[in-house]
């Protein structure tokens, strides 16, 4: 029995590990100097940060807001190092808006806060619980932003129907026709005048559809398709105007007319981005379409036009924009800059928005191609009902990092003279108030861009855990 | 037993343009190069009668008037005098100097920022994360007028060097508020230069190369295939024997000791910035344009090169390390047999695209004032000549021949490493 006294017959209770593995040292030590490598490099690091902090920290503590002009400022600061944020106080309007009237402001900003309400049908399908809770938050912010810039009781309306219709789930599908209005909504919000002009336009494309699905099961897919878009064009060059101008005379729908010369700020970014993305959508699809198909010279007129954007910097085609442009249109057309610029970055963007949705088609299986085939569904509808659907889903990341890089490149329009926030900034340094602010301006310019594009960078990756359906 | 006979031929029908897919093909392609000729036609014919209008035919013979207009940043010999051409060409070498420059650093600082992005260190992991998302999420513009102003703004004043106020880094490096003065390299014995291509379309396009550096290169390059020609016999020796003769010594001097003995030769040495009146003269001044641009550009890339490699290494599988290690490979063969090998293969394609944007990028010179090509032909040369068609016809197609000889580049690089599947 003796030799069985060595035998424990119960656990021990565990020990606490040792102080140095575990609360603050332990993942200091793991994280931070588990070799002599790492240790150099926190020191290094270390550093780093206090001569940063050490270098702004007192600039920022020292803030001044209320103050109407540089010198004003410094009086306030007597001496000291310190911000003059007064600038963004001042000019907050001008960096937001340009030079868009300011009792109209509310528009820009339904047509901003309605955009979400036209994107999230696309981006969040169904909603998620913790986007419902968000989606709330946000249609709160869009009403204050609505009431301080004072818009009329009906706008606010308007958006609290077309956001809290996004709840209710029958009818959040439906919203996607809402998305497809919302180009048309945006037109007429900004630049104003009437909106029969606006809704002829959208007749046009009604009025294409219409005969289209009259004279398809009659007359075969091509000629229907022919006829409806001769009509659709003929409405758009005849009718149209007049139309718009009938109507006008009997229910006037208008708002102030504003002239896009006017545009400026954030909104001029947010417009050139949107416009530039939603136009270049289609034109990217059928890019890349006649990229893939085996029709050569169809093939090469496409892979020329995108090797070409993709080949010359934008600049140069902001330089096409602004002196050329009208030289290859009709004698006598006058465009309005800003409109040659939404052309220019429409077709910019086109050949990035191509690439990226080849590389959606690509990656897509071979057999849905050939099932596709199998069922026999012509070319069209395999594209519609089975291609693109899952090409543009694969495609979404693409999209959204071709919509920041376009949205971080409206700042090369301050180059051709555009008051984008960047032109805005010089135009205000060379004012006399604010003559010799440098940091405050490019500060808060960066903030406002890494604001809008980080949020777009995370809304990409957490797409892609999404839509990742491997293992 | 049955046949099959081919369906009888049809005779041709119109119709069948549309409904025969055989046909249907030609129909379309036919009727897309009618509508694409019509739509060059139409803006050829508007820009023709905009023009004539206008008064001005296109006419490319204003390159080689006097441009007119000086440019302080230079590579090459080039004084007002000289022809639009030849500014254009100034402005040209001004592009490729700050790529090729932007590419370089680019490089070095995305790769260390991709690696030690990977480290466990927290903090250090933090700090490039935050230097990532900061140099992504803000616009590049920005980024070059906000250097722009950081490297005008906070420098000392070249006259804050006499008054003892601000020293000289290393007594040979002077950072002033008008730009970076650095040692140059001199030649006491030199060889003098070769110019070329003088007297070719009224001294347009002439340029010098020193002969120093040609014997430089090719000394150096000499060691640097007799190198190889050591390693491939070590590399015969170790297939036949099983033993590698210990060789890197013999190739290091084979590399470096001829270059150092010409370099002796020639005389060289460096030639310093010296505080005269009010400002610093010797030495190669790096203009303040020059320095925004260039450490903004590269900075902006690096951020996009570090998630590159940050992908490529992460996209090598545990598996493969462990597979070289059991095989009996040390770590640092592990990494130059195994690992990099596949590392590169998928960093390099998206590398050299990133190359393109930053080459592209540097356009963005005008902001700053850099005399690049944008600057002289597209800015300048446009300006003062009112010839918008020709100099942006000339702009872009500069442009796009540097753009495709990139990425042709790329192209033969994918051929080459691309695996062969089934």
């Amino acid at each position: 029995m003796s030799e069985q006294s060595y035998v424990r017959d119960e656990m021990l209770p565990e020990l606490p590990p040792p102080a140095t593995e575990v609360g603050v040292i332990g993942w200091m030590r793991e994280n931070l100097f588990s070799g002599w490598l790492n240790t150099i490099l926190t020191l290094a690091g270390i550093v780093i940060v206090y001569f940063a902090v050490a270098a702004a920290l007192p600039w920022f503590l020292n803030s001044v807001w209320n103050a109407n002009s540089l010198s004003e400022c410094r009086e306030i600061l007597e001496g000291e190092a310190g911000a003059c944020w007064g600038v963004i106080r001042d000019r907050f309007n001008q960096l937001m808006f340009g030079f868009y009237p300011h009792e109209e402001q509310w528009r820009p900003v339904l047509a901003f806060v309605l955009l979400f309400v036209a994107i999230a049908p696309i981006l969040f399908n169904p909603m998620p619980l913790e986007m419902k809770i968000a989606w709330g938050g946000f249609i709160i912010f869009g009403l204050w932003l609505l009431w301080i810039t004072g818009a009329p009781i009906l706008a606010h309306l308007a958006f609290l129907v077309a956001g809290l219709a996004l709840y209710y789930e029958p009818w959040a599908r439906k919203m996607l026709f809402f998305s497809a209005l919302y180009p048309f909504i945006m037109v007429w919000l900004m630049w104003g005048g009437s909106a029969w002009y606006v809704i002829s336009a959208l007749l046009g494309f009604v009025i294409g559809y219409l005969i289209y699905r009259l004279l398809e099961p009659i007359m075969g897919f091509l000629i229907a398709v022919i006829v409806s878009v001769l009509v659709a064009i003929g409405w758009w060059f005849f009718l149209a105007a007049p139309f718009a101008a009938w109507m006008a005379g009997i229910i006037p729908l208008e708002l102030t007319p504003v002239e896009s010369r006017k545009f400026g700020g954030l909104m001029l970014s947010v417009m050139l981005g949107v416009t530039g993305i939603v136009g270049s959508l289609p034109l990217g699809i059928v890019l890349a379409l006649a990229r893939q198909s085996d029709l050569l010279i169809v093939k090469t007129i496409s892979v020329g036009f995108i090797e070409f954007i993709r080949g010359v910097p934008l600049i140069t085609l902001l330089f096409v924009a602004s002196t050329l442009l009208n030289i290859f249109l009709p004698p006598g057309t006058e465009f309005d800059i800003i409109l040659r610029v939404m052309i220019m970055v429409t077709l910019f963007a086109s050949a990035y928005m191509a690439e990226v949705i080849r590389g959606g088609l690509a990656a897509l299986p071979r057999g849905q191609y050939e099932a596709a085939d199998a069922l026999g569904l012509d070319y069209w509808k395999a594209q519609r009902l089975i291609i693109m659907p899952q090409a543009l889903k694969i495609s979404i990341p693409g999209i959204v990092s071709t919509f920041i890089g376009l949205f971080k490149d409206t700042t090369l329009v301050s180059i051709i003279g555009l008051l984008d926030m960047l032109g805005l900034a010089n135009a205000i340094r060379a004012t006399t108030a604010w003559n010799g602010i440098i940091w405050e301006l490019y500060i808060f310019i960066a903030f406002v861009f890494f604001i809008f594009c980080f949020a777009m960078s995370r809304y990409s990756m957490y797409l892609e855990r999404k839509l990742q359906t491997g293992h | 037993m049955s046949s099959m006979t081919d369906t009888p031929r049809q005779p041709f029908r119109l119709s069948m343009l549309i409904y025969d897919s055989r046909y249907r093909s030609i129909t379309i392609q036919v009727v897309a190069l009618i509508g694409f000729i019509a739509g060059v036609a139409w803006i050829v014919n508007n820009t023709i009668q905009n023009l004539a209008t206008l008064g001005k035919s296109p006419d490319f013979g204003f390159l080689l008037e006097p441009a007119g207009y000086d440019i302080n940043q230079r590579l090459i010999e080039y004084h007002s005098q000289m022809t639009h051409a030849r500014a254009a060409f100034v402005g040209l070498l001004n592009t490729l100097l700050v790529a090729v420059a932007g590419c370089v650093l680019a490089t070095i600082i995305g790769v260390f920022v991709g690696i030690l992005r990977l480290s466990k260190n927290w903090l250090i992991g933090r700090l490039m994360t935050v230097y990532v998302e900061a140099q992504r999420n803000v616009p590049v513009l920005l980024w070059i007028v906000f250097l722009m102003a950081i490297v005008s703004e906070i420098p000392p004043r070249p006259a804050d060097f006499r008054s003892g106020e601000a020293q000289m880094l290393f007594d040979s490096i002077a950072v002033t508020n008008r730009g970076i003065y650095i040692p140059e390299p001199l030649f006491a014995n030199s060889l003098g230069d070769v110019t070329v291509l003088k007297g070719v379309l009224k001294d347009s396009f002439y340029f010098s190369i020193s002969l120093d550096l040609i014997v430089l290169l090719a000394v150096f390059l000499g060691g640097l295939v007799i190198s190889g020609l050591i390693k491939r016999r070590a590399d015969r020796i170790q297939e036949a024997t099983g033993e590698r003769p210990t060789t890197w010594y013999l190739r290091l001097g084979i590399v470096f000791l001829p270059t150092l003995a010409v370099l002796y030769m020639l005389g060289f040495h460096l030639g310093y910035p010296v505080l005269k009146g009010f400002n610093f003269t010797g030495g190669i001044h790096l203009r303040n344009s020059f320095v925004a641009l260039w450490i903004a550009l590269s900075l902006y890339t690096a951020a996009f090169i570090a998630e590159i490699v940050r992908a490529g290494i992460m996209a090598i599988s545990r598996g493969q390390t462990e597979a070289a290690a059991a095989l009996g490979l040390r770590g640092g063969k592990i990494m130059s047999l195994v690992i990099l090998p596949q590392a590169l293969r998928i960093i390099i394609p998206p590398l050299i695209s990133q190359y393109l944007n930053l080459t592209k990028n540097t356009s963005l010179a005008i902001a700053v004032g850099y005399m690049d090509i944008t600057g002289t032909l597209g800015g300048i040369t446009l300006n003062q000549t009112g010839r918008e068609l020709e100099c942006l016809l000339l702009l872009m197609l500069i442009y796009l021949t540097i753009s495709l000889s990139i990425s042709s580049v790329m192209n033969w690089y994918n051929e080459r490493v691309k695996l062969t599947e089934r």
